[in-house]
Formats: C-alpha cells, structure tokens, sequence
C-alpha cells in the first residue's frame, strides 16, 4: 500500500514536470512569433509542448479507462486534418469554428464537473466553475454564428432592433444571478442546466447585430473569451498548465481586440460589452450623383508603368473576387519594369486580423513587401499610384475632415496623398458601412470599374505587352 | 486549500503579463497564424478531458468528456497544421530571390 503511494506521489510529481516543461514550450512558442523568420520555431515548441502535456496527462493515476480516450483522440485528429487543410480564404471561417469547439470542451467538461461534485462545491470553485461555462456556452454559440455568417449560411447583414443592447445584457444578467445563487446553493442542479442555456443562447443574440466589417473584433474578442474559459476551467481542475495556456490565449485576444478596436476608432468599452456593429448609414443618400473619372485597363496600365512607386492597397473585396494571385502576377509585371510595388495593410481589412497579410503570402508576394499602416502612411505624398482594390472604408478621407461623418476618426490610409489614386470596384455603391467615399470624386482619382481579378489580369495583359 | 487557490491566481496574473509582453511584440503580418496558433495552444483544455474519460466516474461525465475530448484534439490537429502551412507561405525577397 505504502509503495503504491510513493508510486501515485512520483507519477504526480512527473506529470507536474512535464506541465512545466510544457508551459515553458508554450511561452517560447508565442515568443518566436515575433517574426516570420522564428515563427516556424514556434509551431514546433507549441506541438512538443503539446505532445508532452497530453502524454503526460495519461500516466495520472485515477486513469482506468484508456480505450475510450484513445477513440476520442483518433476521431478528434480524423477532424482536425481537413480543418487544417482549408483554403487560405476560409481561414477567417475556420477559425471562428475552432473558437467554437475549443469553447464547446470547456464548457462539456464544466458540465460534468459540476455534476460531479454538486452539492458539495466550495464557493470559489463554483464561481470559476459558472464563469467557465458562461463563457464557454457564449463563445461556443456565438463563434458558429461568426463563422456561419463568414461562410454566408447565415446573412452577413447586421440584424439591429429597439433595445437590443439591454434584452441582451439582461440576458447575461439572469445567468450571472443564476450562477451567483449557485454559488450560495450549490445543491440546486436544477437551476445549473439555465446557467448553460441562457449564454448560449447570448451567444447568438450577441452576433446578430454584427456585420461583416466587425469581424476581425469579433473574432479576436471571441478569442479572447475562449482563452478566459479554459484558465477558469484551469482553477476548477487546480491545473496550471491551463491556467498558464488559458491566460496566454486570452491576453492573445485581448490584445487583438484593442489593436482592432483602435483601427475602427471604437471604444474599449464598445467592445468589450458586444456593442458592435453600431455604424449607423446616416451619411448615405440624399446627394445627386457626382461626375466620376473612369479609366480602361490599358490605360491603367500606362499609367502604371510610367510610375516609379506604386502602392497598392487591398481589401476584403480582393479576397471576395479571389484576385490575390492576379494581383501578384500585376506585382512581378511591374518590378520586371522596374516599378516600386508595395502594398499598404489596414489592421481591419479583410475579416479577421492580419487576413490580407496570409492571402498576400499565399500568392507569393515577400511578406517584407507588405506594410503597416504607420510604415506606409508617411510615403503616400512620394507615390505615384495608390491602387486600391476591394478596399473601401479604410481609404475614406471623410474620416478624417468630415466630424459628422460615422466612421470620422478611423485611422485610415492616406492614399488621396499620392498623385494618382486607382480604385478597382464593381460599381459606385457604397461599402459595407453604407458610406459614400469622398475619394472617388477626386480629380486625381480614376474609377475601373468591374471584377477586380478580371480587371486586374487586363492590367497584365497590357503591362505585359500581350503576354501575360 | 487556500493557498492552492492563492497559487493560482498568482499564475494566472504572471501568465497574462506575459503574454501580454510577449504578444505585443507579435508582428501585424503574423496575426492570423497567430491567432491559430493559440488557438491549438488553448485545447490543452484536452488533458482536462482526458481525465474526466479516464477516471470513469459516471456515463454522464465520460460521454461529455468523449465529445471535448474530439473538439479539442480536432483544434489541436487543425490549429497546429493550418498554423504551418500559412507560415510556411511567409517569404522574404531578400535571401538571393533570383
């Protein structure tokens, strides 16, 4: 019996070792993210970490049941490889849909924890056990909202109504009580099966109001909530590794969620209480239609290939029109003829952080190419052309001179600074804020009209000479 | 009792200060990967699971820990792979590119 003991005490010991280790892979692995040069590093450290955790895990004693984990684990990766096998243009959607499963474990293991140990759970860890699945259960129904609009199940349209603010945070209210009265009675499971049911149904309530500019917030913010659970989940389990790999996920979204919010000019507050998607369309309409200069693409070509610098700057329309390989084969046209390309990234283009960044690199354009917003902003005036393509709002100078415009002070590229300012759109109607754009009634501005991967590859063709 | 749970919050509060400095210095290029990464990194909520299966203390609780047994290794297999693959995506011009 004794032996048997010292034998429980040092397979603990071990696996509390490894959790270490792990923990340290962990930091290490998001520390090597710095840089596109170490960040494959991290992906190693994060998958070693990984390994070694859940290897450890199976020497813990209490395990007598292994077959069921070993089919769980077997179905979970026949899952997880095509999930890692989507296209590059789906990784938005993908992702919200893994905020949604890692979300769902957290709160399937709450639930059974709960059922466990009821009634006698100390008052702590039934706070942190509501927290876990409040958050788990929103961040589980509210991520397969986002990536059910991504993927354009559900409508991409913000749906808003009277009050809607306040019949969501009353929701939320009610689960908080439930859970603050669980906390004081843990023996009454019958209220626990509520404090499950009113966040997921919050989750849906909160994304419904949410358009597909708000995305990349939404995203991150989600992020964030997944990572807060499973360190709650971490406290309920006094397991340090995933307090440590919890806490590190949700300063991971936090931070994206400020970088986001900052980029859209919202306030912290905005989002940390879902108030989302609020741009009103108030601007729109009521004005005639202005004259607009509109150009083919052979002389859109002429234009640039007599430029020295050219910026290009793209949106979430180029992903839409999947261009991204068009516009390289426009990039490797134009630097054989000696031209400056570069291309200038908004935070918020596309539809989750650092989007443009990925379908960029995927076309195979050097990522050193690629520039922040407050890289690029002060060169704009040496430009010769800023060709934007599928981008919109992010390019609105309204935001910055016109005060009752709704998206005024959004910090935005200054591409009406460059000397000639090319805009690839379908047409003139507004962008997914229902904004009219100041910028395309410029003199300087010429408007191509039509798809922009057809546009962009006539735009080859004739920087090419014919053949492109 | 207590002071497991002191531990804890204590953990907690250094483990988000660093990712709060370490993520900061997350290039904006890197964002999605980021993001994805950890996204894998948070289901280590599987070795919750896991125990929760392996300890077998009543149907209910193996089944639920059956089902976050698969939605985290599904992240973790997803996260990690499409993770790789976008990075290795990432190329610089300037290593003899000709």
């Amino acid at each position: 019996m004794g032996e048997t003991l010292t034998a429980f005490a040092a397979s603990d010991t071990l696996i509390e070792v490894v959790y270490l280790i792990a923990s340290a892979l962990f930091i290490l692995s998001l520390k090597w993210m710095s840089s596109p040069t170490t960040a494959r590093h991290g992906v190693w450290a994060g998958e070693i970490g990984m390994v070694l955790a859940i290897a450890g895990t199976l020497l813990h004693h209490g395990i007598v049941d292994y077959k069921w984990i070993a089919i769980a684990l077997v179905l979970g990766s026949g899952i997880g490889i095509p999930l890692g096998m989507v296209q590059m243009t789906a990784v938005p959607q993908r992702t919200a849909l893994s905020h949604a499963f890692g979300a769902f474990c957290v709160t399937l293991v709450g639930t059974a924890e709960f059922y466990l140990r009821s009634p006698q759970v100390p008052r702590f860890m039934m706070s942190v056990l509501s927290m876990e699945v409040i958050l788990g259960g929103l961040t589980f129904t509210g991520s397969l909202m986002a990536a059910g609009k991504l993927q354009e199940i559900l409508p991409q349209r913000p749906l808003t109504y009277r009050g809607q603010n306040i019949v969501n945070l009353s929701f939320l209210a009610v689960a908080i009580g439930i859970a603050v009265y669980l906390v004081i009675h843990p023996g009454a499971r019958q209220l626990f099966p509520f404090m499950i049911g009113i966040p997921l149904i919050f989750g849906v309530l909160m994304i419904v109001p949410i358009g597909g500019a708000d995305m990349p917030t939404v995203i991150s913010l989600l992020n964030s909530y997944a990572g807060l659970s499973a360190a709650a989940m971490g406290f309920v389990l006094d397991n340090k590794l995933l307090i440590i790999a919890g806490a590190l996920d949700g300063s991971s979204g936090f931070i994206l969620s400020v970088i986001m919010s900052k980029a859209m000019n919202r306030s912290f507050a905005n989002v940390l209480f879902g108030a989302f998607g609020q741009v009103q369309t108030a601007a729109a309409g009521g004005e005639e239609a202005k004259p607009v200069r509109s150009a083919t693409a052979e002389e859109a070509a002429s234009i640039l290939t007599a430029a020295n610098k050219v910026v290009v700057v793209p949106g979430y329309g180029m992903a839409v029109a999947q261009a991204q390989h068009k516009v390289r084969e426009l990039y490797d046209a134009l630097t054989k003829k000696g031209v400056d390309v570069r291309f200038a990234i908004h935070p918020v283009a596309g539809r989750m952080p650092g989007h443009m960044n990925v379908l960029l690199a995927e076309a195979d354009i050097p990522y050193d190419r690629l520039m922040e917003m407050d890289e690029i902003n002060g060169d704009f005036a040496q430009t010769d052309v800023a060709l934007i393509i599928g981008a919109n709002d992010v390019t609105n100078p309204a935001a910055r001179t016109d005060t009752g415009s709704p998206i005024y002070g959004m910090p935005i590229l200054d591409v009406d600074k460059a000397r000639t300012v090319m805009v690839i759109k379908r047409g003139m109607s507004p962008g997914f804020a229902g904004i009219d754009n100041p910028l395309y009634y410029l003199d300087k501005t010429l408007m191509l009209f039509g798809d922009a991967k057809s546009f962009v590859s006539n735009i080859v063709r004739e920087v090419g000479g014919g053949h492109g | 009792m207590g002071s497991s749970l002191v531990d804890a919050l204590f953990i907690f509060m250094l483990a988000a200060f660093i990712g709060f400095e370490v993520i900061r210095r997350v290039s904006p290029l890197l964002h999605t990967p980021l993001m994805s990464l950890t996204n894998a990194l948070d289901a280590i909520a599987v070795v919750g699971a896991i125990i929760l299966v392996g300890e077998h203390k009543s149907k209910f609780a193996a089944i639920l820990g059956v089902m976050a047994i698969i939605a985290a290794t599904s992240n973790v297999v997803g996260g990690f792979l499409i993770t790789d693959r976008m990075l290795k995506m990432f190329k610089s011009s300037r290593p003899a590119k000709s």
